[in-house]
């Protein structure tokens, strides 16, 4: 890994020059909350003030730009009784992402384990992820994140550059040559022994300033064991099965494909759409049968998913601790407040 | 050097020696299959002979017994659906598929010589080969003998590599039956059929009951030297299992003999879209073929 060092007032040249050359996607202010809170959201920005880098979080995650909610897999053209079929990636330039929190960039190291390095890579994203070129910035802890509980309050891999705020300059890992190719067009100097110091003390700043915590001791083998415990029931009681949660999960990718014939009956397609376990049809089979018709065993099915099934296949959790699905989720069901409640068995 | 990113090629960068694995080309793509002949079995469901149009294609497309596949009609939708003919036939499967939904009913619609598209095949099969010297119990309710065709197929092919094997099928009423044109060759190929029905009509002369009251007929009384050279294939709907395996499991025959085929509606069939997860497995790469141990491991499977 090399590391250098630069005034903040270079970041700006730098956006410049990526922006004038390249697709920028950035965290910008899209309004206020109830509390007049800033709201954030990633788009597209071609200015570098319009950028706030020290925004607290997203209310989604960056995943309509690798994994749409809406997509076509491919088209149709119908004409009398038969049919050609042509089949988009829905990729078709580099995209720059211009400060991602490290929790959404082990999202996509998380993703990348089930739609890029298992079988059947999925086209779709592949395309998609190989455009990425990362820029991850650190961040300040919120009251609702857990990343650190779950191991993704740092990001090792999955970016090309990362930026800390030190104060007057950013301190930056590189991890990609482009990255170093990029970085010779602005000022930039080997950090010293006093900037390595600063650091991490500002890592260890960062460290004191997670409050929430979930215990993940034994928890795949704890779902296991509590697969019939009523607080699964009184959870499923207070779920709306809105599916919101997934609708903000960095890491949801389970989809539904449907196909619709075009207005002029001459064209079709097939649209993949992205789905949530929560939802009601989502393990519904031909004939009407539910696999999981009850609210509580479609909650438990997505912790199930996301704490035990991808541990088992991928020795880590599916879940980066972002806190979006509990700060959205309209019955305040929050992931921390569940597995404590799993793990403390009946009494709740 | 101008700051500017390049575009990568995610399909001219792949190797040119792909396994259908790891191929990105072959994620969504069809083989064109003509719909070649259409036999109606009941008033619910009818057979569906499928044959890929390219002849290259055609010759590599094989299968073994209990995997699916992906059938699509172009703006009506694609469901999964499991190969029910012998799998020593290449590039062409029959599908017995009952109307039940959208696709299903304009399937049942559009007649012999329609194009549809088809991908896989997908899953697990049954380990046919490993039950060579043994006797088989082929257990199927209702459609459940869908699937079981093809290593009955595979079991009429191979007769004289098999000791003695014994068909349980059960359905709700005489009507419901299918592939009836077939017993009898079944039975010359000394295979034992052992059919029962929950409710008879005047003109049914068979056994009337619960499936498992035949089953126990087949099992009692037997020596263990038959329990444990036994493999089971079992297939129906989710409340047979149980009171299938059990009494299987009570006979003795071993875990990793028993085989159950599990029915979710896969949208994608390679591992992606999650929406056939048992617990967290994914029918469609570990199963839809399971053996009784795996799952006894699995939450909420049967």
């Amino acid at each position: 890994m090399i590391f250098r060092i630069f005034e903040k007032k270079e970041l700006k040249n730098l956006f410049e020059i990526l922006a004038a050359h390249n697709k920028v996607v950035g965290p910008v202010e899209i309004g206020k909350d109830k509390q007049c809170n800033p709201i954030y959201a990633f788009t597209e920005v071609s200015d570098f003030n319009s950028i706030k880098l020290d925004y607290t979080t997203t209310k989604l995650p960056a995943k309509r730009y690798f994994l749409p909610f809406h997509e076509d897999l491919s088209t149709f053209r119908i004409k009398d009784n038969n049919w050609q079929k042509t089949i988009d990636y829905n990729a078709d330039r580099p995209l720059i992402f211009f400060g991602l929190h490290p929790c959404d960039i082990n999202a996509l190291n998380k993703l990348d384990k089930v739609l890029l390095h298992s079988v059947f890579p999925m086209p779709y994203y592949v395309a998609k992820r190989k455009n990425m070129f990362i820029i991850g910035i650190d961040c300040v802890p919120q009251p609702f994140c857990f990343c650190r509980s779950m191991g993704s309050d740092t990001a090792l891999h999955g970016f090309d550059m990362f930026i800390t705020n030190l104060g007057t300059r950013y301190f930056v890992e590189i991890l990609t040559d482009t990255a170093y190719n990029f970085l010779k067009n602005i000022k930039t100097e080997e950090p010293k022994e006093k900037d390595h110091i600063l650091y991490m003390k500002s890592a260890a700043e960062r460290n004191k300033k997670f409050t929430a915590k979930v215990d993940t001791t034994d928890l795949a083998k704890i779902l296991d064991m509590e697969f019939q415990s009523d607080v699964w029931k009184q959870w499923g009681d207070k779920c709306l099965a809105c599916g919101t949660c997934a609708n903000v999960c960095p890491t949801c990718y389970c989809y539904g494909v449907e196909e619709t014939v075009d207005i002029n009956l001459k064209s079709a397609r097939k649209t993949k759409m992205l789905h949530s376990c929560n939802l009601i049809d989502f393990a519904e089979v031909a004939g009407g049968h539910n696999f999981r018709p009850e609210r509580h065993s479609r909650l438990k099915y997505r912790y199930y998913h996301k704490h035990r099934g991808f541990v088992e296949a991928f020795e880590e959790s599916l879940c980066v601790g972002c806190g979006r699905c509990g700060e959205s989720c309209l019955a305040g069901i929050k992931v921390p407040e569940v597995i404590a409640s799993v793990r403390g068995g009946k009494k709740r | 050097m101008k700051p500017e990113l390049k575009f990568v090629d995610i399909i001219s960068q792949q190797p040119k020696m792909q396994k259908r694995k790891n191929d990105l080309s072959s994620f969504e793509y069809t083989y064109r299959a003509e719909i070649t002949s259409m036999y109606q079995l009941t008033d619910m469901e009818t057979l569906y002979r499928i044959q890929i149009v390219n002849p290259e294609e055609r010759r590599r497309f094989a299968f073994i017994p209990g995997q699916f596949l992906m059938l699509e009609i172009p703006g009506i939708g694609e469901a999964p659906f499991s190969i029910s003919s012998s799998p020593s036939i290449h590039g062409e499967v029959e599908l017995c598929i009952r109307k039940a939904g959208n696709l299903t009913n304009f399937l049942s619609k559009v007649g012999r010589g329609a194009i549809v598209g088809i991908r896989g095949p997908f899953g697990t099969g049954f380990p046919m080969e490993e039950m060579h010297g043994q006797n088989i119990l082929l257990i199927a309710g209702g459609l459940g003998l869908v699937p079981l065709r093809s290593p009955i197929a595979y079991v009429q092919e191979n007769r004289s590599h098999f000791r003695e094997v014994n068909i349980v099928y059960g359905t709700k009423s005489p009507q419901h039956l299918l592939f009836t044109y077939q017993y009898d060759v079944w039975i010359k190929d000394d295979i034992n059929l052992n059919i029962i029905v929950e409710k008879a009509d005047p003109s049914w002369i068979g056994s009337v009951g619960m499936l498992t009251d035949t089953l126990m007929k087949i099992l009692e009384g037997r020596d263990n030297e038959f329990y444990h050279n036994t493999y089971a294939i079992v297939c129906g709907p989710p409340v047979m299992f149980k009171f299938v395996c059990n009494m299987l499991n009570k006979f003795n025959i071993p875990m990793q003999k028993m085989f159950v085929s599990l029915e979710r509606r896969m949208h994608c069939g390679m591992g992606k879209c999650c929406r056939c997860n048992v617990g967290s497995t994914y029918t469609c790469l570990k199963g839809p073929v399971f053996d009784y141990w795996t799952v006894m491991n699995l939450k909420e499977a049967i």
